[in-house]
């Protein structure tokens, strides 16, 4: 097991105050805190590194894209990837869904194809798909969710046929909290020969996840929820299919050669190799070496370890939040084990804004709002939520002050 | 000439069907701002300095002891001024 007081003493946004009292960070959902280890990679490669990627070949270049593709190379073990070639660093998990819709979606489908899409999904893996679809035509499908917040599994079925080309999956619902059984997803989604695309943001930073294992073709997620700095993620493709797909975005660093052909008047273009093809431009290489940091100081605690520390905390969380409050409501199940650390909850009589802002008074720090997921709140005929989430470095006592706080508001 | 923008940090629109504007106060303001708005306004329902519950002409809006309030269901940022100017600056 973590232990959580002494993983705190690497945090040193931790030791402050907010309003007069410590802070009590739990909306690790929308982004992590950060690691002193992850600061110094950061502040040791600008002070110490800092060049342009590929393009130099003086001592500081190589230094740097030496560091660059070993973070590509620690984030493929991380997810057990085959290599760095499918590891593509983009700026985030939104970045990536776009990538794969742009340079998958918008050249490979067409108006009798169909899309199928999650209703419990984050705005990010829906916005980009109904974008694409309104220029090539496309229908998309949305798998319901039940009054528990689970994924409707008879649903997916039900819409999976011949026409599915593509199913956009979260595999932690960033709402709920509740893990989908992905293995089975991609399965289904196989014996149609549809792709998968898997949101991770949720997932990666809280649970073991191995792309080999689960089968998805595509995973997405966000380097600053896993410890990382903000402007980094990734987007994990199985080789084959990035190697088949046209480039996001052009410009420098994805292409091998542009020749300029005097007969014809136009350039000839070839393109990088994996995973440079998507990557074009001067990268966040900054970001990257702070991802490999995280990575790192996660793969030390390892992930059944976390994944572990967040179950107790949530088990423990939820029966202290209604045993302190009883105009508590926490939303979608109730059920632990099939939960990463994130708990949606609201307090009878007030907006989740309402309590959002009393917890700050007290230097407690929840999300409150959509979540950028409007379509499942929909789903729970709720205008908005307050969402505690958990990591690494929370603690029970944080969770029993929350209750004395969450026992105060109950007299409003 | 003393403005609303003396007093306010930022604004903050809540997404969706919620109408929400959250109001940050300045800091160094937010022990002003909470005796200029607790003076022209009626009190309905408190806890202990953190949270009021306060009714204004035909507003009802809470104010945190943290510097922050939320009101609800106004139409634009233009109604939103005219009633900050009301309980800050009239």
């Amino acid at each position: 097991m973590l232990n959580p007081h002494k993983i705190r003493e690497d945090f040193p946004i931790l030791k402050r105050k907010v309003n007069g009292y410590p802070l009590i960070y739990f909306d690790n959902a929308a982004t992590s805190q950060k690691p002193k280890e992850v600061i110094e990679a950061i502040k040791d490669f600008y002070e110490n590194h800092n060049a342009n990627v590929h393009r130099a070949i003086h001592t500081l270049s190589q230094e740097a894209s030496e560091l660059y593709e070993c973070a590509h190379e620690e984030v493929a073990k991380f997810i057990n990837a085959r290599g760095m070639e499918e590891t593509v660093f983009v700026r985030g998990t939104t970045e990536a869904i776009n990538l794969v819709a742009y340079a998958w979606a918008l050249h490979n489908l067409d108006k009798n194809d169909e899309v199928v899409v999650s209703l419990m999904e984050h705005h990010s893996n829906i916005v980009p798909w109904e974008t694409i679809s309104r220029i090539n035509g496309f229908k998309i499908r949305y798998v319901n969710v039940k009054s528990d917040g689970t994924l409707d599994y008879q649903s997916l079925e039900n819409l999976l046929s011949k026409k599915t080309k593509i199913v956009c999956l979260s595999h932690v619902s960033n709402v709920t909290g509740i893990v989908n059984d992905i293995k089975k997803v991609a399965k289904l989604a196989h014996e149609k020969e549809a792709l998968l695309l898997v949101d991770g943001a949720q997932s990666v930073p809280h649970i073991p996840v191995d792309v080999k294992e689960l089968d998805a073709d595509f995973l997405a997620f966000s380097g600053h929820k896993m410890l990382g700095p903000t402007g980094i993620g990734v987007l994990y493709g199985k080789k084959e299919i990035l190697e088949k797909m046209e480039p996001f975005q052009g410009g420098g660093e994805m292409i091998r050669e542009v020749s300029f052909d005097t007969k014809k008047e136009r350039c000839a273009i070839a393109w990088n190799v994996l995973p440079w093809k998507f990557e074009a431009g001067t990268p966040n290489v900054a970001g990257g070496i702070g991802l490999m940091a995280a990575v790192r100081y996660l793969k030390r605690l390892g992930m059944e370890n976390v994944k572990a520390h967040e179950e107790a905390l949530t088990k423990y969380a939820m029966s202290h939040m209604q045993k302190c409050c009883k105009k508590v409501e926490i939303y979608g199940t109730k059920d632990t084990s099939i939960k990463c650390g994130i708990i949606p909850f609201g307090i009878e009589g007030l907006s989740s804004h309402d309590v959002a802002l009393f917890l700050d008074n007290y230097g407690i720090m929840v999300r409150s709002g959509y979540h950028c997921a409007q379509p499942l709140h929909e789903v729970f005929r709720l205008n908005s939520s307050a969402r505690a989430s958990f990591y690494i470095y929370n603690t029970r006592e944080e969770i029993d002050r929350f209750g004395e706080v969450l026992r105060e508001i109950e007299q409003f | 000439m003393v403005t609303i923008d003396d007093y306010v940090a930022r604004t903050e629109g809540t997404c969706g069907k919620e109408k929400d504007v959250i109001v940050i106060f300045k800091y160094d303001k937010k022990d002003e701002v909470a005796k200029r708005i607790l003076a022209k306004s009626t009190l309905k329902k408190w806890i202990g300095g953190i949270i009021f519950e306060l009714a204004f002409k035909d507003y009802s809006f809470r104010f945190y002891g943290s510097g922050k309030a939320i009101f609800r269901d106004l139409k634009d940022k233009e109604e939103l001024n005219s009633l900050l100017t009301e309980l800050l600056l009239t």
